[in-house]
């Protein structure tokens, strides 16, 4: 009992607060948020359209978060809370984000206290408005129109759209995401406002009675692409 | 007198064993020399400069298989490691990075103690000077081709221990002014390197020029054609190069091939010692005796301690030296761009107009009226090395166009009519996932060592790894002709290359376009280390690698066309026909396949046009800019 009063309890007492002691809390503040202009959301492509959170004060350059927007144009991450600047490089996503006068991307300043909601209003090149998407005969079938949205010097002509299935709900160009695909080149479009494209289903290993599908825009000079959001169809 | 004799033996000990108190512990060292012992020994200049040559960064060595197994240029036979290269969808923004300020220190402390030293000979001196200045040029060569323009530190810093690093801080040059350093450079220490053929793994007038027209040809097309991508640039010119520089540095990339061509740095030639032309290709990067066309190298010697393994990991598995090989396999979209000798560009004949097979009795005959680079690039089914021919097939077809095939290599099976099993796929494979088989129907054929023991693991291989040749001097100065507006001058040196390899219509002025050339480099050079480097400053990169998943039609359109992407491996299957009775038994079929590991697809981003410079980098001195269009 000595023994136990001597040595036990106050090593056991020690281990329990240096636990305490060495370790801190993970962050648990969360900021999310999406992509929008004039309240509607701007899809891209999964793992492609970056964002940044710098904090200052380190001695370190570079960003703390450096990650990327969901594909519905949605982001989330956990953060210590402080204060954070937010940003997004240049060159990166189908949108105009603010500029400073002298080309680098302007920040937004961020106050972490708990959680918080973000949108990003940003200008989106082109919207595409008016999305239908039917499957019959095996083949799908969108219908849509694209509205330009920034004109003048800093607009973009349209390089080409497609239409790309999926059997899973990730849609886009790469390997794993798009099964097939079917493209319009730019000086295809006769009515922008008014294009319709199908694409063939193959066959599917194995076989799943729906599918996902989406359209793409990609701009010349820009290189991440403007979506629909993801329609899943049943066939 | 004894004892008059010990006070004189006492005392005369006294008077040697005591130096003065000052010199009491100075005692040189015996495993150390110091910078005048080392620097005075023309032997121990030379073992230095061996070192770095040794350190020496390159792409697509024979060091490293995985380098060259990249960009759909070939399937990596391996279950694990390098068969990310067909399962990932983009490259990380780091890729083909170096950073190695710690050679580029020693070389400056190098040259400036190389100064100060007394004893050398003067024409000693001036080749070591030389050396090293090559060596430094080539590492800023290989720095300014991955990441644009970096700090061009020429003098050994130092440190000056009062806490204040910023004096150490250097801002990145221009990427120009990389490219007119390496350029001045060369120009500088050609007069004192040696004018010798045969001065390979060491630098010579010939390596200078060489290197001086690669970097003077980068310069230019990186000027000519940064208008495609504006937004890979920076304001100050760390990265892009402006317009009206491209003829300047074209000139310079022409006349430099041109001093080479004219035998003013030895007499270079293309290696043509066989009648057979596609075996000629292949010895060009075997024969070590006399090669007239190797220009600079790395060398590797038996039993020396430098040997590489390239052979015993991409020799074919049958019958291999070691219980591996295989690594790379070429695929079917390099395979199908080697042109017909009527030097247009066609798919392999796999099926007839009404989509029905093709028969051939004779497993190589499709490949038949070919680019004989194609036989010495790349080991097509039904060859032969070290005199075993590889035994690649996929199984056998029957009349119904169903396949019986096995999952192991030589595994055997019962066909429909027969009691006794036989051997229904090859021992070379090719088997969906098993490694070391050739799972796209191909091996690759170049660096690959003929010489009995180049492919067991205890003796290697002493192929050299070349990295400067006269054909890529002659292809050089076809497109620097070409860029100038002398289309004629152009097709004369491509046609030399092309002659070689059995191409003997001659193109004429007028077929000379960037196209051609693009394609002729790729024809030539496939696997050493061009094909990243040429499409980054042609610009066509994220063209080429666009990320789109490609399917058969889009494999077999356009094929030699610059624009054509090629984001994903295929193979090409050689079956046996099992129909006995019908006129076909017997034949080959070929079937185009792509493979179900081929999942990833390659894409080029704008942001890996230069690889990314990391935060640590950057930390440690902000006047570093980031590269454009990365996050």
């Amino acid at each position: 009992m000595k023994k136990l009063c001597s040595y036990i309890l106050p090593l056991v007492a020690l281990l329990g607060a240096s636990c305490k002691k060495d370790n801190f809390d993970p962050p648990q503040a969360r900021l999310h948020g999406r992509l929008v202009y004039q309240g509607e959301g701007i899809p891209g492509e999964f793992n492609q359209v970056p964002f940044q959170l710098y904090q200052f004060g380190f001695g370190k350059v570079g960003p703390v978060s450096n990650t990327t927007f969901t594909q519905e144009g949605s982001f989330s991450v956990l953060l210590f809370e402080g204060e954070y600047k937010l940003t997004i490089p240049n060159g990166q996503g189908p949108f105009l984000w603010k500029k400073q006068p002298n080309g680098q991307p302007d920040s937004i300043t961020v106050q972490m206290k708990g959680d918080q909601q973000l949108d990003l209003e940003v200008t989106p090149f082109y919207m595409i408005r008016n999305v239908q998407m039917a499957a019959a005969a095996n083949k799908v079938t969108a219908t849509f129109g694209l509205e330009k949205i920034v004109t003048g010097a800093d607009g973009k002509n349209v390089e080409r759209v497609n239409l790309y299935i999926n059997k899973t709900a990730f849609v886009s160009a790469g390997g794993d995401y798009s099964i097939a695909s079917s493209q319009r080149g730019g000086g295809a479009i006769t009515d922008p406002a008014n294009i319709s494209m199908e694409v063939t289903v193959p066959a599917l290993v194995p076989a799943q009675s729906y599918i996902y599908a989406r359209v793409g825009l990609k701009l010349q000079g820009v290189e991440d692409m403007i979506f629909s959001p993801v329609t899943r169809i049943n066939l | 007198m004894k004892k008059l004799l010990s006070i004189i033996l006492l005392a005369s000990m006294v008077a040697g064993g005591c130096k003065p108190e000052s010199e009491f512990l100075t005692v040189d060292p015996t495993a150390i020399l110091n910078n005048e012992q080392a620097f005075n020994d023309p032997a121990l200049v030379l073992s230095m400069l061996a070192n770095f040559y040794n350190r020496q960064t390159d792409f697509s060595t024979v060091k490293n298989w995985e380098s060259m197994a990249d960009f759909s240029e070939s399937f990596p036979s391996q279950n694990g490691g390098p068969k990310s290269i067909i399962e990932r969808n983009q490259w990380d923004f780091g890729f083909w990075s170096t950073w190695d300020y710690t050679l580029i220190r020693e070389l400056n402390l190098f040259l400036q103690r190389l100064e100060a030293a007394t004893k050398l000979k003067d024409d000693e001196k001036k080749r070591f000077r030389a050396e090293g200045r090559f060596l430094r040029a080539y590492y800023y060569f290989e720095m300014v081709k991955r990441m644009g323009g970096v700090p061009l530190i020429l003098e050994p810093m130092v440190w000056d221990y009062k806490g204040d690093p910023t004096y150490l801080r250097h801002a990145r040059a221009t990427e120009s002014a990389m490219y007119d350093f390496v350029i001045a450079e060369m120009q500088a220490i050609r007069p004192d390197l040696p004018a010798d053929v045969n001065v390979k793994s060491r630098a010579s007038r010939g390596a200078a020029l060489a290197m001086e027209c690669r970097a003077a040809l980068y310069a230019g097309s990186i000027a000519k054609y940064g208008n495609v991508t504006p937004s890979v640039s920076l304001p100050n010119g760390e990265v892009g190069i402006p317009a009206n520089k491209a003829n300047d540095y074209y000139t310079k990339a022409l006349t430099a091939a041109e001093l080479i061509i004219s035998g003013s740095a030895g007499t270079y030639a293309l290696y043509q010692r066989n009648a057979d032309l596609s075996e000629n290709f292949a010895a060009l990067f075997y024969d070590k005796v006399g090669n007239p066309e190797s220009i600079f190298i790395e060398d590797f010697k038996l039993k020396s301690g430098k040997v590489h393994g390239f052979t015993q990991v991409n020799q074919p598995r049958f019958g291999a030296e070691e219980e591996e090989g295989g690594r790379i396999n070429p695929s079917l979209n390099l395979v199908q761009s080697f042109e017909k000798l009527d030097n247009t560009f066609e798919p392999l004949p796999v099926k007839d107009g009404a989509g029905n097979p093709i028969y051939y009795d004779n497993q190589t005959d499709i490949f038949a009226g070919r680019d004989a680079r194609l036989g010495g690039t790349v080991m097509l089914p039904g060859t032969f090395f070290k005199r075993r021919q590889v035994d690649i097939w996929a199984g056998y077809v029957l009349a119904d166009g169903s396949v019986v095939t096995g999952d192991d290599r030589g595994s055997q099976k019962t066909l429909p009519g027969q009691t006794q099993p036989v051997q229904v796929v090859g021992y070379d494979g090719p088997i969906h996932g098993k490694e070391h088989t050739a799972q796209s129907g191909f091996y690759l054929r170049k660096y690959l060592d003929p010489v009995s023991g180049s492919g067991s693991r205890g003796t290697g291989s002493e192929i050299p790894f070349i990295r400067y040749r006269y054909a890529e001097v002659l292809l050089n100065a076809a497109e620097a002709a070409f860029e100038l507006n002398q289309p004629g001058v152009a097709a004369g040196y491509m046609n030399q290359v092309r002659a070689r390899a059995g191409l003997t219509t001659a193109l004429g002025a007028g077929d000379i376009n960037l196209g051609r050339i693009m394609h002729e480099r790729r024809a030539e050079l496939s696997f050493e280390g061009h094909i990243v480097f040429d499409q980054k400053r042609w610009r066509n990169a994220h063209v080429v690698w666009d990320g789109v998943s490609m399917n058969e039609a889009d494999l077999l359109s356009n094929i030699g066309s610059p624009n054509k992407h090629n984001t994903q491996p295929f193979s090409l299957w050689p079956y046996k026909v099992h129909n006995p009775g019908s006129p076909t038994h017997g034949k080959w079929i070929y079937r185009i396949i792509k493979s179900p590991l081929v999942t990833g697809t390659n894409r080029f981003r704008l942001g890996n046009y230069y690889s990314f410079i990391n935060n640590d980098i950057r930390s440690n001195n902000p006047k570093i800019v980031p590269n454009p269009n990365q996050d």
